[in-house]
């Protein structure tokens, strides 16, 4: 157990296990994203019960920490593995056969993650959370960060925030797609049948996840409209 | 048929590399990517040049030794076959042509479009093996092995250590080189007593010479002219993992 | 004549292994390692002796000019290995598959050597399972067989179209098991060019490292050659590009005799030649003939149209085929030894019904098997070999019959050996194709395999013992000694010399021109006249390569054209010798066919009088005639008569 993150096996059940909790937290956040469309005061309750209490920072630091390694790992296996590449590449290349465009392009689609994930903390985060751990009350926009609703319908009647949300979720998209059945793999559970099921619970997870925000984003717009 | 070649020169190991175009002619369509070649040298020494050096032995898929990267590609344009299975019916007439050697840091080149894959004999020599010696072994069909295992194992096994999977893999793993050998003896009764060890001692092989991580691309098995297939670095994630935790 | 001694043990021949066993001598542990051993090649022989070797405790050097032991061309031989193991209750048993095996080398091996293979071969079986082969399993999870040419009974194991390959890499593993313990140092893209006498003894060798062209010195108290046969002398055949006989030639111009050079098989299945432009011939396994339906047409008008590609060969009805194998050998059909199915073959094409443009292929069908038990059982069985055949020749198997002519394939003659698997030379040993002891005239389907892992895994490591047991006071071998230098010299002067002709041709050229003398004087049907013919061709081209080849680069280097100039030298000489050797054997026996000695309907006629002999040549000098001594053949287990395949 003890050197098993030195291994380069071990490096990638590392971007596994952290993946695999942000797929989680995805999904949480999605559901309670989907209580806007319906309630705005079930909404505001959502974002009271996770304010800066020690169970929701708890939960934040774990979650941070969670992006941190993803990201830490993602980079020292990139450059490592870019070392094993050797010092001169192929004039030429090719996409071989069946591999998806995806798969070879994690990292970039990571960066893509990454800058809208600090868009997104900037535009709420830092509004809401953030506000009430420093015991402001008011945000930078001059509400109360517990009136999570306003803010969301605030910052989605801005078609420019719209569209720089739908380029992340689509990023988002293709990274979850080789990530889920990716992070299965890594971790051992597949096999010649189960990777084509893999494959398919995968984009059907994706599917669902970044096409609830993106609809939630869409009829925020619309109703602002 | 004729084809421009550009193709990778260079002296040894530590010499500067670059392309040198050539041009082959009166190629026929029945004329191997080796055979063409072939030719290729043959002229280039009469006009007093250097022939291309490249690696090549059985010319019939199974030793292993061909190593190309034709058009961008291991093993050249088709899918399950080795770079002297290829025939030139695969071509157009007047078709520029790049031949690079496999370009990974664990196989530096030695010459030309030949490669030193010194590092697989070495990942076999850290496990790739059963632990018995010649004689006092029970009879071969005291241990039945379900039908379904040895066809697995010998999936697996088909594996020629060509290092497609290397050369084409954009992290430079050998991760289904490894797998191969360790899934097909983790099939059979008799190697499955040194699985977990095997796996740690050749994932700590190949970490330690240089080659990189899986990224679960799948453009190995894409590459691999024997189709051995990326659930077979399952197993081997499955069973280091395993390994690890007993630890 | 003393130093020819085979070393048979006395007694019957069921019991001539286990006494001869027990009486040879042993060297203890500690003395074990203090002797050094060197083993050149690393095919099923060479990396089944080193690993087995190591595992004893000597010390072991292993030498192989491919990259990595795994690459030896045994690793191609796709149909399978022969054992006595009766698993399918059909009457087999050791001493029917020594029958079949004396009898399918058309009685021209030794019987006491044939013997313990058919006896050790059971083992062999076993310690590949062991081993982590995965030999082809029924439902029950038992092991699988198959038949093979010249038997009667069902006892080839295989692995797919992969035998080879499953069981070099078997081998192959325990060797790395041995390197990783450092009982075995692997020198890959080691090339051997000399062999180092000390006192009459094998004491070293002389190696080419094949990336940096530095030549290097090893000793050792005994030398094994491992190296395989010389069918490249020949340039068209099914051996790997880089197989040669170079090993084996110096030691022979060491004063290691070479026997039987003349017996070269011709393989029935392989893919016709396509031109001028080819480099290879490529083996289609024998085990298709388990299911294929070898045939020609019966009409001329057929095979013109054929030519004319106006018609395929399916639409030709059964009534118009001639399944000539069938017709002509009732009771083996498609499965008689390749040296018969290659003349049957031959004798059609030579009397016109050839079915391609050049007049050289027959058909090999599946219609009726694929009938018969449906084209799922058919690709679960030949699945790669089908593949293999269509990404070469573009045509799908499974609709058209595949095309087939016999090529060179292996060659039976090689480094005479003992009993042991000494050579003449003390110290020196010769194994698996290397050597020339257990396949006579002809060697039956799926036995290479079995040879080679005999030899490496239960003879030699036994055999080897009661030599290295006198040696036990012999120090580390000096390889500053007067004889490595003068042997490096030598060696350093051959390859100069290569360099500064700097003439017209290119090696290939004059390989190829060798290869064409080879196969059309002395292939698979020889004369006097054309033997006579190639013996002064031989020596034309020998004097032509010698003023006008051209090597280019240096040595000091990678260098690829030096490799083969190198081995084309010898082949140039080995090509005369087997040419001579076929000269001297006024008779027709397995693969070696004089036409002036055949039977009314064709078959070979052997003259067992005159020609029970193991012909055994000895080098006598640069310009001087070979020798050639006899070792007669007796047969106290078997009768001699002539092969009879047809009932």
């Amino acid at each position: 157990m003890a050197n098993i993150f030195t291994s380069s096996i071990g490096k990638k059940l590392i971007m596994s296990i952290t993946g695999a909790f942000l797929i989680l937290f995805l999904t949480f956040h999605m559901i309670m994203n989907g209580a806007l469309v319906f309630s705005d005061e079930a909404y505001d309750a959502i974002v009271r019960f996770l304010g800066a209490n020690w169970y929701a920072l708890v939960g934040t630091v774990i979650l941070a920490a969670g992006v941190v390694f993803h990201f830490v790992y993602a980079i020292i296996l990139t450059l490592g593995n870019h070392k094993a590449r050797g010092n001169i590449r192929y004039a030429e290349t090719k996409r071989e056969r069946g591999v998806e465009w995806s798969s070879k392009n994690m990292f970039v689609l990571g960066l893509v993650v990454i800058l809208g994930l600090l868009l997104h903390l900037f535009n709420f985060w830092y509004n809401m959370q953030w506000t009430e751990i420093i015991g402001a009350h008011t945000n930078s926009l001059g509400m109360s960060p517990t009136d999570g609703a306003d803010l969301v319908r605030y910052v989605f009647s801005h078609p420019g925030y719209v569209i720089a949300y739908i380029i992340w979720l689509v990023g988002l998209w293709f990274h979850l797609t080789h990530g889920m059945w990716s992070m299965m793999q890594t971790v051992g559970w597949n096999s010649k049948v189960w990777m084509k099921r893999l494959k398919c619970i995968s984009y059907i997870l994706s599917t669902i996840i970044v096409g609830a925000f993106m609809l939630i984003l869409i009829i925020l717009y619309v109703q602002s409209l | 048929m004729n084809f421009k070649l550009k193709i990778w020169r260079q002296a040894n190991a530590k010499a500067q590399g670059r392309f040198e175009t050539y041009e082959v002619k009166d190629i026929s369509a029945d004329t191997s990517f080796l055979e063409m070649l072939d030719i290729l040298n043959n002229n280039l020494i009469h006009e007093g040049k250097e022939p291309v050096a490249f690696d090549h032995d059985c010319r019939e898929g199974i030793c292993g030794m061909c190593s190309l990267h034709i058009n961008g590609e291991a093993h050249g344009p088709d899918t399950e076959i080795t770079t002297c299975q290829l025939h030139m019916r695969k071509f157009h007439d007047g078709d520029t042509i790049t031949i690079e050697p496999w370009r990974s840091a664990a196989f530096p080149v030695i010459k030309d479009l030949v490669v030193d894959r010194h590092a697989f004999d070495k990942i076999m020599q850290a496990g790739g093996f059963i632990s018995v010696n010649t004689g006092g072994v029970p009879d071969a069909n005291t241990t039945p092995i379900p039908r379904a295992d040895a066809e697995e194992s010998m999936d697996a096994a088909a594996c020629i250590g060509c290092g497609a999977c290397v050369a084409t893999c954009k992290n430079g793993s050998a991760m289904l080189f490894v797998a191969a050998r360790v899934s097909s003896l983790a099939k059979l009764p008799q190697g499955k007593v040194e699985t977990l060890s095997r796996a740690k001692a050749m994932i700590a092989k190949m970490d330690e010479l240089g080659f990189g991580g899986c990224t679960n691309t799948r453009a190995c098995e894409a590459e691999c002219p024997k189709g051995v297939s990326i659930s077979h670095i399952a197993r081997l994630n499955r069973k280091f993992l395993t390994a690890k935790f007993k630890d | 004549m003393a130093k020819i001694d085979s070393r048979i043990p006395q007694g019957p021949i069921q019991e001539k292994w286990s006494k001869h066993k027990a009486e040879i001598k042993v060297v203890s542990p500690a003395n074990k390692r203090k002797l050094d051993i060197i083993v050149v090649g690393t095919g099923l022989g060479g990396a089944s002796a080193a690993a087995t070797l190591g595992e004893l405790g000597y010390n072991v050097k292993i030498f192989c000019i491919s990259d990595s032991p795994r690459r030896a061309h045994s690793i191609a031989a796709q149909g399978g290995i022969n054992a006595a193991k009766n698993y399918q209750n059909d009457n087999d048993s050791v001493f029917r598959l020594f029958y079949d095996t004396i009898k399918g080398g058309d009685y021209r091996a030794r019987e006491a050597n044939v013997y313990r293979l058919a006896e050790v071969s059971n083992n062999i079986i076993d310690q590949c399972v062991a081993q982590g082969v995965p030999f082809a399993r029924d439902y029950g999870g038992l092991l699988d067989n198959r038949s093979f040419g010249g038997a009667q009974v069902s006892r080839t194991f295989y692995a797919r179209g992969q035998t080879g390959q499953q069981l070099l890499l078997g081998a192959y593993a325990s060797l790395n098991r041995q390197i990783a313990k450092g009982t075995v140092k692997s020198y890959p893209r080691h090339e051997m060019l000399d062999l180092v006498l000390i006192d009459g003894k094998a004491r070293g060798i002389i190696t080419r490292n094949l990336v940096t062209g530095e030549i290097e010195r090893f000793g050792a108290h005994a030398v094994v050659i491992a190296t395989g046969g010389y069918g490249n002398v020949f340039f068209l055949s099914t051996n790997a590009m880089n197989s040669n006989g170079s090993a084996a030639w110096q030691c022979y111009k060491k004063g290691a005799m070479f026997a039987n050079p003349c017996f070269t098989q011709i393989h029935p299945t392989c893919i016709p030649v396509h031109g001028e432009q080819q480099s290879k011939l490529t083996l289609m396994s024998e085990s298709l003939r388990n299911d294929g339906r070898i045939w020609v047409p019966k009409k001329m008008e057929d095979v013109e149209k054929l030519r004319a590609k106006k018609i395929k060969a399916s639409q030709i009805p059964e009534e118009d085929r001639d399944y000539y194998l069938e017709r002509r050998y009732p009771a083996f059909g498609n499965l008689v030894p390749r040296d018969v199915a290659s003349r049957a073959g031959k004798e059609r094409c030579d009397a016109g019904y050839g079915v391609n443009d050049t007049g050289r292929a027959v058909f090999l069908d599946f219609k009726t098997a694929i009938a018969r038990l449906g084209k799922d059982v058919i690709k679960a069985r030949y699945g790669n070999l089908f593949q293999m055949y269509e990404k070469i020749t573009d045509v799908n198997p499974y609709d058209e019959p595949m095309m087939i002519y016999p090529a060179v394939h292996y060659t039976m003659g090689g480094i005479w050996v003992d009993y042991n698997l000494m050579t003449t030379i003390p110290g020196l040993y010769a194994i698996g194709e290397a050597n020339f002891s257990d396949h006579g005239a002809n060697r039956l389907g799926a036995s290479a395999l079995m040879q080679g892992l005999a030899d490496g895994y239960f003879v030699l490591p036994y055999t080897i013992g009661d030599y290295l047991s006198h040696e036990i006071q012999s120090p580390k071998v000096d390889t500053n000694a007067p004889e490595f230098e003068a042997a490096e010299k030598s060696v350093r002067e051959r390859i100069a010399k290569l360099f500064s002709i700097n003439g017209k041709q290119t090696v290939d050229e004059i390989h190829k021109k060798l290869g064409h003398i080879m196969w059309e004087n002395v292939g698979m049907a020889r004369t006097k006249e054309s033997l006579e013919k190639a013996i002064v061709e031989i020596k034309k081209i020998r004097q032509e390569f010698w003023s006008d080849v051209k090597v280019p680069g240096k040595n000091e280097e990678f260098n690829q054209e030096l490799e083969k100039a190198l081995r084309v030298a010898d082949f140039l000489e080995e090509g005369e010798l087997m040419a001579k050797d076929a000269l001297q054997r006024n008779e027709s026996c397995g693969g070696h066919f004089r036409e002036e000695y055949q039977t009314p309907d064709g078959e070979a006629l052997r003259d067992d009088e005159n020609f029970a002999f193991v012909a055994i040549w000895e080098y006598k000098g640069e310009n001087e005639e070979p020798v050639m001594h006899k070792e007669p053949l007796t047969f106290e287990a078997i009768k001699v008569a002539q092969r009879n395949y047809k009932d």
